[in-house]
């Protein structure tokens, strides 16, 4: 019995690559872009702008009390309804790229804030302008607060790229639960799919472990 | 655009949303419950010289974190009638919340266990103190204190992953803006409306971990 039901989930190992395939491009399309955007919004909150750090700010607390569930519902079917036209993939990228980037944006502002306000003194002083201070003083010593926090927000990134199965995208997870239609052994089907995950997301996790470990020790020495 | 946007029928609906977010606030807490229960239970398991509990509890921890929590769900969900076990869906949702955020727990308890400086122990030990003493008297009581404020953000995480329950049709917050949105047709009407229940959720509980950490700070001691 359980022999037969192996085989057969064996048998849509086609549609399990495609899952997985799925997964990791949401993940590392949206990752990239959030990336980006999120040191983007991060640099813009602690600038000067009172508005735009205010307004970034309110965002990114909209983005963080709501559940992504919600986030992907409120993309995928009011967006058409503002006349913009949107196909799953596009909904799940929007969705995941701006939850990426509102939790990269607080690791950011955490990070510069973690700078001695006597370094950007010293670069003001050094007659370096704006960006060459943000560039060459205060990201470098940032990353090290901003490194492993960040390696754990692509492991949650990852993760959350299950809940865009909602609205019908064959990920992973989705994957998963159209086998389980077919073979009726929901341990069996959501073990492998467990796994599929555990093996894209451990690694990082056991990376985020390496960094903070790392740069825990590297405080306090005056080289990054 | 959405110059339809018609607060009568939310209005309309609001017993069906009032139901909702009270059933997505009582779920919460249970699941919490259980999770302080599962966390406290591997948080012990780890922190044992033994490899006999730690290895498990690590285990278990690691694989619950490099999973999705709806994968973990599907897996209740899907696996648990298989062992012959027939549970409401409801029951299922909250044993999947609890399972997984007691994962997360478990690593708050161990961080503040693990944050009291070692000359505590050592100063409870030249005391004279047993084992359980110095869990009761010295290291707990300030465990205690460092861990409230990550706990608060570990409920608010729970209260938002409880959404995910709606597919598997618990009938909580989200379940009732789904249900606005398929039977009217009115998605922004439904999720907007669940969107600022959510909201109000979020910043009740933020704001009483900003209360906690001020009176935590007020308390002293912080080490």
């Amino acid at each position: 019995m359980i022999w037969q039901q192996l085989q057969s989930i064996a048998g849509s190992y086609p549609l399990a690559l495609r899952g997985l395939g799925m997964t990791v491009m949401l993940s590392l399309i949206s990752l990239v872009l959030g990336t980006l955007i999120g040191f983007g919004l991060g640099i813009l909150r602690t600038g000067g702008n009172r508005l735009i750090s205010g307004a970034i700010g309110a965002w990114v607390d909209l983005i963080r009390g709501t559940p992504f569930l919600v986030q992907i519902f409120l993309i995928f079917f009011i967006l058409p309804e503002l006349g913009i036209e949107l196909d799953a993939f596009t909904a799940g990228i929007i969705a995941l790229t701006n939850l990426a980037a509102c939790f990269i944006c607080e690791i950011v502002v955490a990070g510069i804030r973690s700078v001695p306000t006597g370094q950007v003194e010293a670069a003001l002083a050094s007659g370096l302008s704006r960006w060459q201070r943000m560039r060459q003083v205060v990201l470098p010593q940032a990353m090290r607060i901003v490194l492993p926090p960040l390696v754990g927000q692509y492991v949650l990134l990852i993760k959350d790229s299950s809940v865009v199965s909602a609205i019908g995208l064959t990920d992973l997870t989705r994957v998963g639960w159209l086998v389980v239609q077919r073979v009726p052994n929901g341990l069996l089907v959501f073990f492998l799919v467990g796994l599929g995950y555990f093996i894209v997301c451990y690694p990082l996790i056991m990376l985020a472990r390496r960094l903070e470990q790392r740069m825990g020790a590297a405080h306090g020495e005056v080289q990054l | 655009m959405l110059e339809n946007f018609s607060f009568r029928t939310i209005v309309e609906y609001l017993p069906l949303f009032g139901q909702g977010l009270v059933t997505t606030v009582w779920l919460s807490v249970l699941s919490f419950a259980g999770a302080l229960a599962v966390g406290i239970g591997l948080a012990a398991m780890n922190l044992q010289r033994g490899r006999l509990f730690r290895i498990p509890a690590k285990a278990y921890i690691d694989a619950v974190r490099a999973t999705p929590l709806l994968a973990q769900l599907y897996f209740l969900y899907f696996g648990l009638p298989r062992l012959g076990i027939i549970l409401p869906e409801l029951v299922v949702g909250i044993l999947a919340l609890s399972l997984n955020s007691g994962a997360y727990v478990a690593e708050i308890i161990r961080a503040g266990i693990l944050s009291i400086p070692r000359g505590q122990v050592e100063a409870g030990v030249a005391s004279g103190m047993t084992y359980v003493q110095r869990m009761r008297l010295v290291i707990l009581p300030q465990a205690f204190k460092v861990t409230i404020p990550p706990l608060l953000g570990q409920a608010i995480v729970l209260v938002k992953d409880s959404a995910l329950l709606s597919l598997i049709a618990v009938a909580e917050l989200t379940r009732a803006g789904q249900l606005l949105a398929s039977d009217r047709f009115m998605p922004a009407e439904g999720f907007i409306t669940i969107a600022a229940f959510y909201l109000l959720l979020y910043y009740g509980l933020k704001g009483l971990a900003a209360l906690s950490g001020r009176w935590l700070g007020l308390a002293g001691a912080r080490t």
